[in-house]
């Protein structure tokens, strides 16, 4: 569990606050992650965060990608770091997509802001499915502040040549030719099959509580919805107790829960 | 060529209508298309129609002096546009501008509330689908309102 040294090769600015870090392990390979699941990293003088893998789940051996939002203290010195400089890395933890769950169902993706990270290896793994394909048919619904605020606009393009890229943004602007509202409107006016489809949710508690209910008035049962849910990870393993949330650690028995198992502790304010 | 009884049969705010209410309805709407660009509705002008959306995207929107018209909300294929002509002083509060080709039914406003007023189980019903979508729509605007994806929600405080 001690962290091992990673160096920067890359840095991409994805929007004023949000960047892209593409690092290489200096000593030893990078073991493979499963989408969904999280690194811890470390700013050298200032501390760890937890942050979520957004590269190819097939990457090269020994790398990893990482798209994080200034927030804090941890994440303002991960933002200074330039190319060629090292932090630490630990993972990876938790667990993640459950993508056997969507074997032959339609999958619904559905990102808010910052959210398109962790469900970015997801797509990658559904665009590289060997054919037949086991997961069919997917889509991604994505909601973001401003057109601006949205993540790795080339490759949204570049998706929605390959599924369906359904975008939303709460503020247009006049070079904006998408839609403007909010996900749950065209969550609402989708055609699926709301009983024969899976959804894996991932972005701010409220976005994915309210794109929840309009989940479950479409009739989708609880036990098909899963959401990447976010807390205070300190350890990663389940040992500091931090990101405690009902019965669970989110870093060890998370982050990734089915809504049916959780909907009781989501209500829960301040939990 | 589906007549607008048919085409309102499809229209999901009117699915599940007895027939005869939609046939009844029919008498008042026609076929619409607008090209992009075209406006549906002025702000501040006489709402004399209400539209149903069959294809393609309208944007209501608001001129604001210094910035120019601000986009709050789109509306696509299988949604409703317009619910002031329900209410006296029947004027349209947003612009509704068509930003792909749009194809649509435009129903006279007038012409529905005087079915309304003959036909007072259809005027319920249609009170109740609009009640619907116009709760649908606060929903969305509050939702909207909160900032989900800002650094901290920004509408309203917190409670003490």
């Amino acid at each position: 569990m001690t962290p091992r040294p990673f160096r920067v090769d890359r840095r991409t600015e994805e929007y004023p606050g949000a960047f892209t870090l593409h690092l290489t392990a200096i000593e030893q390979p990078a073991p493979a992650f499963s989408p969904g699941q999280f690194n811890m990293l470390y700013a050298f003088g200032a501390g760890e965060v937890a942050i979520s893998m957004s590269g190819r789940p097939q990457q090269l051996e020994g790398t990893t990608v990482h798209t994080i939002r200034t927030r804090g203290l941890v994440t303002a010195a991960l933002a200074r770091l330039q190319e060629g400089e090292q932090l630490g890395v630990r993972g990876p933890f938790g667990n993640g997509w459950p993508l056997p769950e969507a074997k032959g169902r339609e999958l619904l993706l559905i990102a808010g802001g910052l959210g398109l990270a962790p469900l970015r290896p997801v797509i990658y793994h559904l665009l590289h499915q060997p054919r037949p394909r086991a997961i069919p048919n997917f889509r991604l619904f994505y909601g973001a502040r401003r057109p601006g605020e949205m993540l790795y606009g080339t490759e949204l393009q570049a998706w929605s040549h390959e599924m369906p890229v359904i975008t939303t943004v709460d503020h247009g602007d006049s070079a904006w030719s998408g839609e403007v509202g909010v996900i749950t409107t065209p969550l609402k006016r989708a055609d699926f099959d709301a009983h024969n489809a899976v959804a894996f949710l991932c972005g701010p508690e409220a976005m994915m509580r309210f794109s929840i209910q309009m989940l479950l008035e479409r009739g989708m049962p609880a036990s098909a919805i899963y959401i990447s849910m976010e807390r205070n990870m300190k350890c990663g393993t389940g040992l500091c107790g931090h990101c405690q949330w009902g019965p669970n650690f989110v870093c060890k028995n998370g982050p990734v829960f089915c809504f049916a198992d959780v909907q009781n502790w989501l209500g829960i304010h301040a939990l | 060529m589906k007549t607008i009884a048919e085409l309102l049969q499809q229209h999901p705010f009117f699915q599940d209508l007895p027939r005869e209410h939609q046939e009844f309805i029919a008498g008042c709407g026609e076929n619409c298309i607008y090209q992009p660009g075209d406006y549906l509705a002025r702000e501040g002008a006489p709402a004399d129609d209400f539209f149903l959306i069959r294809a393609g995207r309208v944007a209501v929107e608001t001129f604001v002096p210094n910035h120019g018209a601000l986009c709050l909300q789109t509306i696509s294929g299988g949604e409703i546009f317009g619910w002031s002509w329900l209410f006296p002083p029947y004027r349209w509060t947003f612009d509704a501008r068509a930003l792909e080709k749009v194809h649509g039914i435009r129903l006279n406003g007038k012409c529905l509330r005087e079915k309304c007023e003959t036909e007072p189980a259809l005027g319920f019903e249609l009170m109740k689908r609009f009640a619907r979508i116009t709760t649908e729509r606060l929903r969305e605007a509050r939702i909207q309102l909160l900032d989900l994806y800002g650094d901290k929600p920004s509408a309203g405080t917190a409670a003490p």
